[in-house]
């Protein structure tokens, strides 16, 4: 029987749980001269979760664990003399045996040492789950059988199952937590791991790039120095910020102070189309057309300009996070009081000194607070810079060069190859902290500004 | 509403003698939103140096006409205005005419305090700046001090002038508004409710304010508070549903109204 | 008024007047940078769409090959496919129907292609390489699949529109400059010859080709590439995130507005949701990797751990869209449900959420979309591995069709896959577009104002 087997058999227990719970609330209300608090529903409802809920939370528990179990009891079973072998070989050897369990075939002789940790393990394995389904089945019944003892009129049936209903709404809002927790977590966890081969004073100061690559074994051990991806990224979002901030700026200050009313009806949401055009998109119209493009122009005004460069990647992603700038800046803008705009144009100013003395300068921490959240979008988008930067993590400062991103390098270091191992994997991990840490502070304060912001105006 | 006292009314009868000379005159001035008409024809004359009250029930059309009068109207959609309105003698919705211009010429004052997120200097320094007034720092600090001065707020914030305007209080932010106004020199000020959102006592100041500056320009104040308009208008313009019902003297308004209208609503049948 | 305010009025109106012709060009040439934007924002737009449009829409027709093919009966020698007999284990019948299968492999698939041309040109009798090399190899299996599928084929002509190989199709369609050199050309001389005379006599012929809709991606037979493998696993993701980011989304939605109390807890998991919607999407390939793929050891290349990792990154925009719809309800139908003696929990799912669903599938839509867009996460828990099977469950490896995407625009046949990776954005785009398009009518169909 395997789990899905099992969660299904449950259900099914929990449907026949309902229908008790149901129908002993209706024999109650029968014989009982006083009124049941609450409809047969909720009783059912009732019956039906004590059946569910402790059998599911046995099943989780014990999915979590059984591995982690099973395991220690196999290692410690095996041979004396591989009691010390490292970790990695542990985890090889742990595959193997679960593929002589499986009858799955393995690679060379099983060794009889081998034979028995897998035939132990195929053992632990199947006590384990007949032992979980005893427990489940147990659980449950003994939940039906105490919750149809308890249903009497003054059983507050609906207030319990309300309470497990929001108790359940809270898991689910945990789960974002948990995501958050998690990604800490996996993060940190790994980019410890990662600088237990590298320093991170050798990371985090480090001006060379050149991990090699993990086959060339473990003496050929590269140099991870972060400052030039760092500035591959830099480069590559302040050129994005540099073609969004005026156009998206100027595009919601258009919108929101100039355009007719059919004007806007039309551009807002096309440009928006902008805003859910998948990035691989963008990257292979980097690719294909703007890089080409650019150095078409180049060769015309005889400076090389890379295909692929910051430059490329930087006008793409700033293209892409146009109408991002441009939403929130028409937010911010349209939240200024019209009196104050009256007030300007009562006293003689034109519409443009309106907006650049009195709008502008209003709406000031609100803008700031949307260009860094651009930024943080910039410095975070991953298929662009993959397709259009050129991937060169060398320090220069040539915009019209090939350059290397945080976010290609991580790609690039864990593509395909998920071998935990080694600090050629692991990098990646270290890159996603640093990643994550820069955009989280750029997010908080920008979240800060502008609900600052919005508090002013309400 | 109680009946106007007639010493509240006698106040300002010795000026109201020394208007004469029309500064603006609307003559069949219709407003339209997109198709309503808000305004149904309205003839009205703004004397020189005359302080001038708007008086009627919500929605009657007194602050839309005010806003015609320097074409602020003109910042709303869909927004038509038929007629002529001039300023001494000049049509100010002649396309020739700069709408700059009129603005610099008519001023107005926002029923809410809306003083600039800059500093009290700068909002002050707002319009001489955009308009080119100034020669050099100097005229516009004298520029700026008399326009505090004149709104009788100068001795309150001299000491602060590089504190942000909008940490006055509600009375002085809109004698800061005031002040901003005068600073370009205007011919007339237009006031829509200046008083609606401030208590008795910056009411006051406001009104004395508008007293001492009729001497000097035409102000034209649009007001829900009969009290106010009998204190501080030399004539009373009384609307009613975008027409122009009544217009003559603010005592012979209070006193005599010609019109059941008008009787009807200072009387406090409805408003 | 005394001369003297009059004479400074006049100065003030010639100060102003003077400033006039400046000013309103200072106006005119604002306007025009802020309308310059806007079309510079609707050109972007154009030129993305119509460079997509133009290289993708020409990949959707491909060289053709029509020409009458003789399932020759001395080529195919088959038995007749197995049945079940009368007390036959099916061990024992399954292995008679796979040794039918590979005795149907074995057949000289090629030979009966070439055949079909020689037919039409005896002369080529003896360049039977050359004739061969005008298909795509993977036809060799589609003539056997026709075959498998209904053995009385055997011994029939049948006219079949057979995929031409991809340097084929570049070569008739100009997509690769006719006057290089041999060398640097895809094609030998003789089979570039060929193709245009075939081309000439319409036996080749520039046809709808469905199979970037049926096939799953090929790498030995770039023609008959397709999306359908890619399709699937988008399919597959799509499924697990509406069935786990939506429900677990509205459910926290509905927990943090409606019955959370408000305190510090609450505002942390606020901050966090925010955050969340702002961390980089490759961040959370990252945590699909360190969790799902080291920890939980769930397989590589899953569209499982795929839906499973775009669930989590498209929670935060279900929950932030679901509370904005939340919050749009006025509490007066609240108070009027409590008022009648509605538990708290039976005025939310009764009265609220029914009017706040518009906005929760609109947010759920635009979710879905942005999970379906989605790439770089998927790189990082193996979705970019070469998969050449139509996945049929939610474990079996796959791609997606943003990964296909990258894949295809990396594929060393450029002439040939820069079309193709256009064709296959197109069809994300036309999903994509849909789904918005689904979420603004279901908006404005439920649209209610208060």
């Amino acid at each position: 029987m395997n789990n899905l087997t099992l969660i299904a058999g449950l259900l099914m227990l929990m449907a026949v749980a309902y229908q008790i719970g149901l129908m002993r609330s209706r024999a109650v209300a029968r014989t009982d001269s006083e009124r049941m608090h609450s409809r047969p529903v909720y009783y059912g409802w009732l019956v039906a979760l004590w059946c569910g809920v402790p059998a599911l939370f046995v099943f989780g528990l014990w999915s979590l664990l059984e591995p982690a179990v099973i395991r220690s009891i196999v290692i410690g079973a095996l041979p004396a003399e591989l009691a010390d072998m490292p970790a990695q070989q542990v985890s090889v050897l742990m595959n193997r045996l679960g593929h002589i369990a499986s009858g799955f075939g393995v690679a060379g002789e099983v060794a009889p040492w081998e034979a028995a940790a897998a035939e132990q393990l195929t053992r632990l394995q199947a006590i384990s789950q007949l032992a979980k389904i005893a427990l489940m089945a147990s659980l449950a019944m003994a939940g039906v059988l105490m919750a149809r003892r308890h249903i009497r009129p003054s059983l507050r049936a609906r207030n319990h199952v309300e309470k497990v209903i929001a108790a359940l709404l809270a898991i689910c809002a945990g789960v974002a937590v948990l995501t958050t927790v998690g990604i800490v977590f996996s993060m940190f966890g790994e980019a410890m791991h990662f600088f237990s081969f590298v320093s991170p004073m050798e990371f985090f100061f480090g001006t060379t790039w050149n991990p090699r690559f993990s086959t060339t074994g473990a003496g050929g051990q590269g140099e991870f120095g972060l400052l030039p991806l760092l500035w591959g990224t830099l480069m590559v979002s302040i050129i994005a910020l540099l073609v969004a901030v005026p156009i998206g700026l100027m595009t919601a200050i258009y919108m929101a102070e100039y355009a007719p009313s059919w004007l806007r009806s039309v551009a807002k949401p096309v440009i928006e189309v902008l805003a859910g055009i998948p990035t691989i998109v963008y990257g292979v119209f980097a690719l294909m057309v703007v890089g080409p493009f650019f150095a078409s122009v180049g060769d015309m005004l005889g400076i090389q300009i890379r295909a692929t460069s910051a430059l490329t990647a930087g006008f793409v992603m700033g293209v892409m996070i146009i109408p991002f700038v441009s939403s929130l800046s028409d937010d911010i803008i349209t939240q200024v009081p019209q009196s104050l705009r009256d007030g300007s144009l009562g006293l003689g100013a034109t519409r443009s000194e309106t907006i650049r003395q009195v709008v502008l300068p209003a709406a000031l921490p609100g803008i700031v607070g949307a260009f860094l959240l651009a930024a943080s979008r910039a410095i975070g988008e991953t298929m662009i810079v993959v397709l259009a930067a050129g991937n060169s993590p060398v320090l220069h400062a040539n915009p019209l060069e090939a350059v290397s991103t945080v976010t290609v390098t991580i790609v690039n270091q864990l593509t395909g190859d998920t071998d935990f191992a080694s600090p050629q994997s692991l990098v990646a991990f270290a890159l996603g902290l640093t990643l994550f840490v820069i955009t989280l502070a750029l997010n908080v304060v920008a979240l800060y500004i502008v609900r600052k912001y919005r508090e002013q105006y309400d | 509403m109680k009946m106007i006292s007639p010493d509240v009314i006698g106040q300002r009868k010795e000026s109201s003698e020394v208007a004469s000379k029309a500064k603006m005159s609307a003559r069949s001035v219709r407003v339209f939103y997109s198709e309503v008409e808000a305004i149904k024809g309205i003839d009205l004359d703004i004397m020189e140096n005359e302080v001038i009250a708007f008086i009627g029930p919500s929605g009657c059309g007194k602050s839309t006409f005010l806003r015609t009068l320097n074409r602020m109207n003109d910042t709303i959609e869909d927004c038509r205005v038929e007629g002529t309105v001039t300023l001494d003698g000049q049509d100010i919705y002649d396309p020739s005419l700069d709408v700059v211009m009129l603005r610099a010429q008519v001023g107005m004052v926002f029923q809410k305090p809306n003083p600039f997120p800059k500093s009290i200097y700068d909002n002050v320094a707002y319009g001489p700046k955009l308009h080119g007034l100034a020669r050099g720092r100097g005229d516009l600090d004298e520029i700026v001090e008399n326009s505090l001065r004149r709104a009788g707020l100068w001795d309150e914030v001299k000491d602060r002038l590089d504190k942000p305007g909008t940490g006055l209080s509600g009375g002085q932010q809109q004698r800061l508004c005031i002040a901003r106004a005068i600073a370009v020199s205007p011919e007339v000020i237009l006031m829509d409710e200046p008083c609606s959102a401030l208590d008795p006592i910056a009411t006051a100041k406001i009104e004395e304010l508008i007293d001492e500056l009729s001497s000097q320009y035409s102000i034209a104040i649009v007001t829900h508070s009969m009290q106010q308009a009998a204190r501080v208008s030399d004539r009373t313009a009384y609307f009613h549903l975008g027409e122009l019902i009544e217009v003559n003297n603010t005592e012979k308004v209070f006193t005599q109204p010609d019109h059941h209208l008008t009787e009807a609503y200072i009387t406090g049948r409805f408003g | 008024m005394s001369n003297e305010t009059l004479s400074h009025r006049s100065i003030i109106q010639a100060r102003v007047a003077k400033s006039l012709r400046k000013r309103h060009a200072r106006e005119r040439r604002f306007r025009v940078f802020g309308l310059a934007a806007v079309l510079a924002g609707l050109a972007f737009v154009a030129l993305l769409f119509i460079s997509i449009l133009v290289r993708g829409l020409p990949a959707f027709w491909q060289a053709t090959i029509t020409a009458e093919v003789y399932f020759d009966p001395t080529l195919i020698q088959l038995e007749p496919r197995p049945v079940p007999r009368e007390g036959e284990t099916p061990q024992a019948f399954s292995e008679r129907e796979i040794a039918w299968q590979s005795q149907l492999t074995m057949v000289n698939w090629n030979r009966i292609l070439e055949n079909s041309i020689i037919a039409l040109k005896p002369e080529l009798a003896n360049s039977r390489r050359d004739v061969r090399a005008l298909f795509t190899s993977s036809e060799r299996f589609h003539l056997r699949d026709l075959v498998g599928n209904d053995p009385s084929l055997i011994g029939q002509r049948v006219t079949l529109d057979l995929v031409a190989d991809a340097n084929v199709d570049v070569w008739v369609r100009g997509n690769i400059d006719r006057s290089l050199p041999d060398s640097q050309q895809q094609l030998r001389p003789a089979v570039r010859a060929l193709a245009d005379e075939l081309r000439a006599e319409g036996v080749l012929n520039i046809k709808f080709s469905k199979a970037l809709f049926t096939n799953p991606d090929s790498r030995s037979s770039p023609a008959s590439a397709g999306l359908a493998g890619a399709f699937m696993g988008s399919l597959f993701m799509m499924l697990i995130v509406i069935f786990l980011a939506v429900p677990v989304g509205v459910a926290s939605a509905i927990y943090l507005e409606e019955f959370a109390p408000r305190n510090k807890i609450t505002d942390l998991v606020e901050v966090n949701i925010n955050n969340l919607a702002a961390v980089p999407s490759i961040v959370f390939g990252l945590l699909g990797a360190a969790i799902f793929i080291n920890w939980f050891r769930l397989p590589l290349s899953a569209p499982l751990v795929g839906g499973l990792v775009l669930s989590l990154m498209t929670l935060p925009t279900v929950i932030i869209a679901t509370r904005a719809s939340l919050k749009a309800v006025p509490p007066s139908i609240r108070h009027a449900a409590l008022a009648l003696g509605a538990s708290r929990v039976q005025a939310v799912f009764h009265h609220v959420l029914p009017l706040a669903i518009p906005g929760v599938l609109t947010g759920a839509i635009i979710g879905v979309a942005q999970a379906l867009g989605e790439t770089a996460p998927l790189l990082l828990i193996g979705m970019n591995a070469f998969v050449a099977n139509i996945p049929t469950t939610p474990f079996d490896q796959s791609t997606a069709l943003p990964v296909q995407i990258f894949l295809w625009q990396g594929n060393e046949l450029r002439n040939f896959f820069e079309a193709r990776t256009s064709a296959a954005i197109i069809v994300l785009l036309t999903m994509m577009i849909s789904l918005n398009a689904l979420a603004i009518w279901l908006r404005k169909k439920f649209e209610r104002r208060w």
